[in-house]
């Protein structure tokens, strides 16, 4: 399909799409009417095996998917979850929402930021953590609730802090 | 110390619900694990399949579904056996989809995934009656991406419905063909808006749509499409096994509307979590149950269902929790899941936090809502600040007035407008504290 991006799937900067993942994205497209509605889940497919999304992956996508590239990266750039920049091995999502707001989710961002020495966007120097503010979790009678990775804690209170990072070396 | 697992709290044991007073959690285990396809089963679940697909006709489904008067749960309040209704459907037309709204972020709000995570079989009974009363042929759970609880739940779910004959081809021999997929989020507040969410279903940004066409006559892939909370869609197959007699009477006198609802308690409470009650139970009952506020503090505000509802005061707390009450004062119901504010608690510096989660979750599509929510949360943390100026808490109300229904391309504006407005006119004077003396201005 799309000989045109032949050569670019594969340059890029040196991205090379797994196989598995190539299979697992196709597998998704059977799911939709058209293929372009899998690309968000190609985006975390790529994301789950990489920690996050280089160029070369948006072009791969596209590729695999038969669509334009822009659209790809139109969708990777709108998605909060969906990162284009390195993160570090393990993601904190902190709520900021107004539940955990009341609860005092300030509280516990500062003890993030004074302890891992990062301010929210932000990723430590050892590429360990990346603090993230989070749309309310749904978590609200756990407030303040956070995410680390596909865990979530609730409630979170400042003294815990320390103990949690020590969960994820 | 040890920060907890998060789990949800659900306050009532197992022997306080049966399926003929608790149609949704009745179905609950107390230990909190999900319900398998085999204990699901033992409760005579997928019984409502058996009993209407191919016996009963699809819109012999609906009249019952608007008899009872199943209010949306997402937070808009519609009828569903309306929407149902309003749904292209016939010979000549193409067979569509049926969506479930699983993307729950409206801020303050942790109901569905209660039900995501610990009976997932009830939504797929759901959807399927949902399908074949929308002559869909196809659904979706668009699931927020950060439930990965619930995702592992819904995957298995759908795998054992799948092969014991629940879904796929010729459900249970009466013919109808239907089949269910997870799609799973990536973020973005704005996806719980059905057009946005059709438009990221379909792969691309999930920027609203114009309306008309509504879903039903043209959603994803131009094809009718339904839409649902995960809430409503749990309430169906109750509502069709025992009728709509049976579902108005679980509301009896206290509403209206029919049925029960998960409502909920969040804010510096004694026992925050979750309880089904009857539908129109005084946010009072909800207060009491949770033990009513910690620290001896007293009730300041609260929001009576999610981040885009407006503030009402301690003096309603008396009012039945339903849409047409709660929006006779001047609020939404929204999600009936409340919000707490207790009397130490600044309403400037809670509110500039929702306008500021406004302002960032808007997709930017149109000029009130991309550019007024961020200029509504500067002012607000000049107030908070002690460095407004003259002037602000009126601009801030002209900005809400912007943003008011009809004005913007969806309903993310007019939401973020209603605490914003509410919180002015019932605590104007907390605002007015943040008004800077004249000559001590920073900005």
């Amino acid at each position: 399909m799309r000989e045109h991006l032949q050569p670019l799937a594969s340059d890029g900067d040196g991205f090379v799409l797994d196989l598995a993942d190539r299979r697992a994205i196709e597998r998704e497209r059977a799911h939709y009417a058209q293929p372009q509605a899998a690309c968000i889940e190609a985006l975390k497919i790529v994301q789950r095996r990489h920690g996050w999304v280089p160029d070369g992956a948006i072009i791969a996508i596209a590729d695999t998917l038969g669509i334009g590239p822009a659209e790809v990266e139109g969708v990777a750039t709108f998605y909060s979850l969906i990162f284009r920049r390195p993160v570090g091995r393990h993601v904190i999502l902190l709520c900021d929402s107004s539940s955990c707001f009341l609860g005092g989710h300030e509280a516990v961002r500062d003890a993030l930021s004074r302890q891992l020495g990062l301010d929210f966007g932000e990723t430590t120097a050892d590429g360990r953590f990346t603090l993230l503010p989070v749309c309310c979790l749904g978590a609200c009678d756990g407030a303040p609730a956070l995410m680390i990775d596909d865990d979530t804690y609730g409630p979170v209170a400042t003294e815990d802090v320390m103990e949690l990072l020590e969960r994820y070396p | 110390m040890t920060a907890p697992r998060y789990r949800s709290r659900l306050h009532q044991a197992a022997r306080e619900r049966r399926l003929e007073t608790h149609p949704l959690t009745g179905w609950l285990r107390d230990d909190g694990e999900c319900l398998g396809l085999d204990d699901y089963l033992a409760k005579d679940g997928y019984g409502v399949v058996r009993q209407v697909l191919g016996r009963q006709d699809p819109d012999d489904v609906i009249e019952t579904l608007k008899a009872a008067n199943v209010r949306g749960r997402g937070g808009g309040g519609f009828s569903a056996g309306v929407k149902w209704s309003l749904t292209l459907k016939g010979a000549d037309m193409p067979r569509g989809y049926l969506v479930c709204n699983a993307d729950e972020m409206e801020p303050g709000t942790f109901k569905d995934r209660l039900l995501l995570e610990q009976v997932p079989h009830l939504l797929l009974e759901g959807m399927i009656l949902g399908g074949y009363a929308n002559d869909a042929f196809y659904g979706y759970i668009f699931l927020r991406g950060e439930y990965v609880a619930a995702a592992r739940a819904l995957s298995r779910a759908i795998e054992e419905a799948r092969a014991a004959g629940w879904l796929g081809r010729d459900i249970a021999g009466s013919g109808f063909d239907f089949d269910i997929a997870l799609h799973t989020g990536a973020g973005r507040y704005i996806c719980g808006e059905e057009t946005a969410l059709i438009n990221s279903l379909e792969g691309r940004r999930a920027n609203p749509r114009a309306k008309p066409p509504f879903p039903g006559q043209s959603g994803a892939w131009g094809r009718p499409t339904v839409v649902n909370n995960v809430e409503t869609l749990c309430n169906v197959p109750a509502v069709l096994r025992f009728g709509a007699d049976w579902y108005q009477g679980l509301s009896g006198a206290r509403s209206d509307d029919g049925g029960t609802k998960l409502y909920g308690v969040s804010g510096r409470v004694h026992r925050p979590g979750l309880w089904e009650l009857p539908m129109g139970t005084p946010a009072g009952e909800l207060l009491d149950r949770a033990g009513g506020l910690r620290d001896g503090r007293a009730l300041k505000a609260w929001l009576p269902g999610g981040g885009s509802t407006g503030f009402l005061l301690p003096e309603h707390l008396d009012l039945a929790l339903d849409f047409d009450t709660i929006g006779q004062a001047g609020s939404r119901l929204g999600t009936g899941i409340l919000a707490l504010v207790a009397d130490d608690q600044s309403l400037v510096a809670l509110v500039r936090n929702l306008e500021a989660f406004f302002a960032r979750e808007s997709c930017g599509w149109c000029t009130p809502c991309r550019d007024g929510l961020p200029w509504a949360a500067e002012l607000l943390r000049a107030l908070e600040r002690g460095d407004g100026r003259p002037g602000d808490i009126e601009r801030l109300e002209a900005l809400a007035a912007d943003q008011g229904p009809g004005k913007t391309f969806c309903a993310h504006a007019p939401g973020a407008a209603m605490p914003l407005a509410s919180a002015i006119r019932c605590f104007r004077e907390e605002f007015e504290r943040g008004i800077a003396a004249p000559g001590k201005e920073a900005r």
